[in-house]
């Protein structure tokens, strides 16, 4: 068991231990989809609930079933993960076709979306009981919202400027990355 | 399908089209986990087992699978064979699976991974896909050191932890956070598309001459 208050949770998941800019989680979204702050804010927004629900399942896994079989966590888990974002899929297609588009291949890629099987994980190495997990794929969706929208933010102003051409792309995008990640640094002696 | 040679299955993933620096595919973990070259090296050693075990089987047993759960039964090999690798690795090298913490684990959703399986294993013959496996498994090895190896000499100022400088290097601990290996792998990105563009500006002046 964890002994972490909540509150401490829910900030270090969201920006202290950011899951994009300081564990490398979710890189692929956070490259494909950051190109418009609308979208990217969306993005954002069904990964927290996918994330919530990842949680959730994880527990009732931990809790219930795996206590006699910890070997089968990994192969567990990313079912869980794969059926529950093949709901999302059909869900968010039948409800905002528009924003089904937008996403394209990223949807489906959230099958190995690194940021949810990560947290299932990391809640299960830290032993969060239910009410931690919940709070912690709070944190760590809107973490993972925020490094979205302030990449999208940054990328859309950088396409007005005047960048020489060999710098554009994904390059540019990284060292951006980099830059967002020591600004996130400075929260360290926040907790 | 273009058709390819065995040697071209193989020689292809190792350089020109590096999963991690070419395609862009399994980022997180070349970010990760490449603070030291020991840590790459590690890494590298899992991903290349799960992947060349995962390509092995799928091929072999690609008329098995049926195409609508195909996804799904290619996840399930590859988390077997990164369940196998996680236990081996804490066996083996306690320390480094403690260093490697939940990113072992994390193999299973490395996109490289199940990429290589959709788009290749699963319409090749088992040899070609070996040869696929094990060169795309280099050219991530490859990546993988070299982040490392730049993190590990400007960040900490040693090699495999052999010092490398004497007493009075200042060491660039930018290099071994978080934000270092997106710089590293933004400056490694750079530094081939410059290199890209000179070569392809002196084929356009050779052609014009």
């Amino acid at each position: 068991m964890n002994d972490q208050t909540l509150f401490s949770i829910f900030f270090s998941a969201m920006v202290v231990n950011n899951f994009t800019l300081a564990l490398f989680l979710g890189l692929c979204p956070f490259m494909g989809v950051s190109a418009r702050v609308e979208t990217a804010l969306r993005m954002g927004l069904a990964n927290i609930f996918v994330l919530v629900m990842t949680s959730l399942s994880a527990w009732v896994l931990n809790t219930y079933i795996l206590e006699q079989a910890p070997y089968l966590r990994i192969i567990s888990f990313i079912i869980v993960v794969a059926s529950l974002v093949q709901i999302v899929e059909m869900v968010v297609k039948k409800i905002a076709p528009v924003l089904f588009r937008q996403l394209g291949i990223f949807l489906p890629l959230m099958t190995t979306n690194c940021a949810i099987f990560g947290l299932a994980i990391f809640q299960t190495n830290r032993g969060y009981d239910f009410l931690q997990g919940i709070v912690f794929a709070i944190g760590a969706g809107l973490g993972l919202t925020l490094a979205l929208v302030l990449m999208a933010s940054i990328r859309e102003t950088s396409e007005l400027s005047d960048i020489p051409t060999i710098a554009k792309g994904t390059g540019l995008t990284l060292i951006i990355a980099g830059s967002l990640s020591l600004a996130f640094m400075g929260f360290a002696g926040l907790l | 399908m273009r058709a390819t040679t065995p040697t071209q299955d193989f020689v292809r993933g190792i350089w020109m089209e590096n999963p991690v620096l070419v395609q862009l595919l399994g980022l997180c973990p070349a970010l990760a986990v490449t603070n030291t070259v020991k840590n790459a090296l590690a890494m590298s050693a899992a991903t290349f087992f799960v992947l060349t075990c995962s390509s092995v089987l799928i091929s072999s047993v690609k008329h098995l699978i049926p195409k609508e759960v195909r996804i799904a039964s290619y996840i399930l090999v590859i988390a077997t064979f990164v369940t196998l690798a996680d236990m081996t690795l804490q066996a083996y090298a306690p320390v480094q699976h403690k260093e490697l913490g939940a990113f072992i684990a994390l193999i299973v959703v490395n996109c490289m991974i199940l990429g290589r399986q959709e788009a290749f294993s699963s319409r090749n013959t088992v040899y070609r896909s070996l040869l696929d496996a094990v060169g795309v498994g280099i050219g991530f090895t490859i990546a993988l050191v070299m982040m490392g190896g730049f993190r590990e000499i400007l960040g900490i100022g040693t090699f495999f932890d052999i010092p490398l400088f004497g007493p009075n290097f200042e060491p660039w601990v930018v290099m071994v956070l978080p934000a270092g290996g997106f710089l590293m792998l933004g400056f490694i990105i750079l530094g081939l598309g410059v290199y890209e563009q000179r070569k392809l500006a002196k084929e356009a002046r050779g052609e014009a001459a």
